[in-house]
């Protein structure tokens, strides 16, 4: 870290400008980071207990988020449910990133049959509806938090997949690719020397919206019955558990939505405020 | 240049055509996959070794699964979509009228939402950087980065539980004169109308305002054309290619929005029916029903491209 500073006289190496809305969503992402890894350590009562006399109670001193369908506590079940819907979700994304992009890369870089072949096979998996595709999963292999992950992540390596490429190609036939090739580089070298490093931007910043997608996909799916199940609950399955409280308006149902609604938000505020140089290299 | 067109166009035709076999390729094997022997769930309680093994014979089970899957397809080419494991209902039946339903909710919607977001996405294009635009755009991103299941608690909260207009999550089935219908309609119509919106605005404002940055519209800025003709004369027939495209596309969001909405407001469409075949695992009512929404996606995307190529003035 300190030696990055020195090292660049010319641009300190974090001279990017973020504007103020950028710092906000990054900070609420920040926060929700941080609670999933501090959960279980911060939550005012276990998650599993009863300690309201009530079910679906109001807001209290007592219990800041009121009481779930069962008189739990909902500020503890939300706190530990980033775990869920984070965990999840940042570990689809890296599957699916991390293959999407690596196949994209070398389908640019080698090009022909291998291109061909990729890029209509995950184009058909892309014609599948997201939605459909996981009912069709969970339906034919059940839903446990593995299954999850690895569907979530096979649904947006197309995406990943498709940006990825559209990119390296355009790499792909400039000079210092075309000379590396002639120095007769490895393809795991070119892919890692040469074409990573100059799309590593903008696919990161695409990642961050594929990350939000996931969020929304797991959370539907879990309202459905169909994502997480109990005794774990995320964000999408605590809705579901107190949508018999949504007559009453209680917070049990309104409050997990929130924190949905917070986290995909602040992703997108985060991602939109970037700066253009790391943003702005749009595939064509 | 006609030629060009129609091959194009035939290219494109071909690859949905491939992309549906693909796709029910994997629909059959992902729930061909299912552990547990199909002869001795259908067979419950009276499953002797020597009914599953005639019942196994019967159903062809034992075959190589690309015989069993083209057994399968040649029977939903043929409209035999096999009989339901939970009710042992034919299931082209079951889902038969839940289908016209399903059609019915989207229906509707298309027709609100289609003229409502193009209204507002093109004055949101015209108006572009003012109040209004920023604020719509605000609205959208917020719309487009929560979950569909919030919006439709959020309605029921201000329909049902604030204003107390609507019943609360409950859909009747009753409905005689056009004062029900609109009240049993109503909640999931808006939500679905809400979140197709969102992208038909966020698509067709783009699609405007890239053509507003084109040369010949700055000519016409420049030779002193109004800002209404500006954009209707020139901005907007250019635009209508991409704008369809755009309707295309948004629509074929409405296959996901269902599956929530139905489920929350309880309505009696396909997407329902899918989500409960799931949780009872009845294969073939799984098969079938992710197959009408495979193709109607497939149908919508196609369109979609298709419209792009034909609208298309340098192909012309």
């Amino acid at each position: 870290m300190t030696s990055a500073v020195t090292s660049t006289p010319r641009r300190p190496r974090f001279g990017y400008r973020i504007n103020a809305v950028g710092v906000a969503g990054a900070l609420i992402v920040l926060f929700w980071i941080v609670v999933a890894f501090a959960a279980p350590a911060i939550i005012p009562h276990p998650i599993g207990d009863i300690v309201d006399t009530d079910y679906f109670g109001p807001m209290s001193r007592e219990l800041w988020l009121g009481s779930d369908y069962l008189g739990r506590d909902m500020t503890s079940r939300i706190l530990m449910g980033a775990r869920y819907t984070l965990g999840i979700s940042v570990a689809a994304v890296i599957i699916a990133g991390v293959s999407g992009v690596t196949l994209g890369m070398i389908a640019a870089i080698t090009g022909g049959a291998v291109d061909m072949v990729l890029s209509r096979f995950l184009d058909a998996l892309n014609s599948i509806p997201s939605k459909l595709f996981s009912l069709v999963v969970v339906a034919a292999v059940g839903s446990s938090i593995p299954v999850l992950i690895v569907t979530m992540a096979v649904i947006y390596i197309p995406g990943a997949y498709r940006f990825a490429r559209a990119l390296a190609v355009n790499i792909n036939t400039m000079d210092f690719v075309v000379v590396a090739r002639i120095r007769g580089e490895s393809l795991f070298y070119l892919i890692r020397a040469e074409i990573l490093p100059n799309i590593i931007g903008p696919v990161m910043v695409d990642l961050g919206l594929r990350f939000v997608f996931i969020v929304l996909l797991l959370s539907g799916l879990s309202f459905l019955g169909l994502g997480v199940k109990p005794p774990y609950a995320d964000w999408g399955a605590l809705v579901r558990e107190n949508i018999g409280g949504l007559p009453y308006a209680a917070p049990a149902v309104i409050v997990p939505s929130l924190a949905i609604a917070s986290l995909t938000i602040a992703v997108n505020l985060l991602i939109d405020n970037l700066p253009t140089k790391i943003r702005d290299r749009e595939a064509s | 240049m006609k030629h060009r067109i129609a091959s194009l166009v035939l290219a494109r035709l071909a690859i949905a055509l491939v992309t549906a076999i693909i796709v029910s390729f994997a629909v059959f094997f992902a729930t061909a996959m299912l552990p547990g022997d199909t002869a001795t769930i259908l067979l419950g309680q009276a499953a002797t070794p020597e009914a599953v093994e005639g019942l196994r014979k019967a159903m062809h089970l034992d075959d190589p699964a690309i015989f069993r899957f083209l057994r399968w397809l040649a029977g939903v080419v043929h409209g035999d979509l096999g009989v339901s494991y939970a009710n042992n209902m034919p299931v082209a039946k079951l889902i038969a009228g839940r289908l016209v339903n399903t059609l019915k909710l989207a229906g509707l919607t298309a027709v609100i939402s289609v003229p409502l977001a193009l209204t507002l996405g093109i004055t949101a294009a015209m108006l572009r950087d003012t109040l209004y635009d920023r604020c719509l755009t605000i609205a959208i991103i917020g719309v487009v980065s929560v979950p569909e299941f919030m919006i439709a608690t959020l309605a029921v909260l201000l329909f049902a539980v604030y204003l107390n207009w609507l019943p609360a999550v409950s859909f009747t089935s009753e409905i005689r004169t056009a004062y029900d219908f609109a009240r049993a309609y109503a909640m999931p119509v808006v939500t679905l109308t809400v979140v197709i919106s969102a992208q038909m605005i966020r698509m067709s404002r783009a699609a405007v305002i890239e053509t507003l940055n084109t040369p010949y519209v700055e000519m016409a800025l420049l030779k002193g054309a109004s800002r209404g003709r500006l954009v209707l004369r020139h901005a907007l027939p250019n635009a209508l290619g991409p704008i369809v495209n755009a309707v295309a596309l948004s629509l074929s969001y409405l296959l996901g929005g269902v599956i929530i909405v139905e489920t929350v407001f309880n309505y009696p469409g396909i997407a329902k029916l899918m989500v409960d075949a799931v949780s009872t695992r009845d294969l073939p009512l799984i098969q079938s029903c992710a197959i009408i929404f495979c193709f109607g996606y497939l149908l919508l995307t196609t369109t979609a491209d298709i419209i792009a190529i034909l609208s298309n003035p340098r192909l012309r």
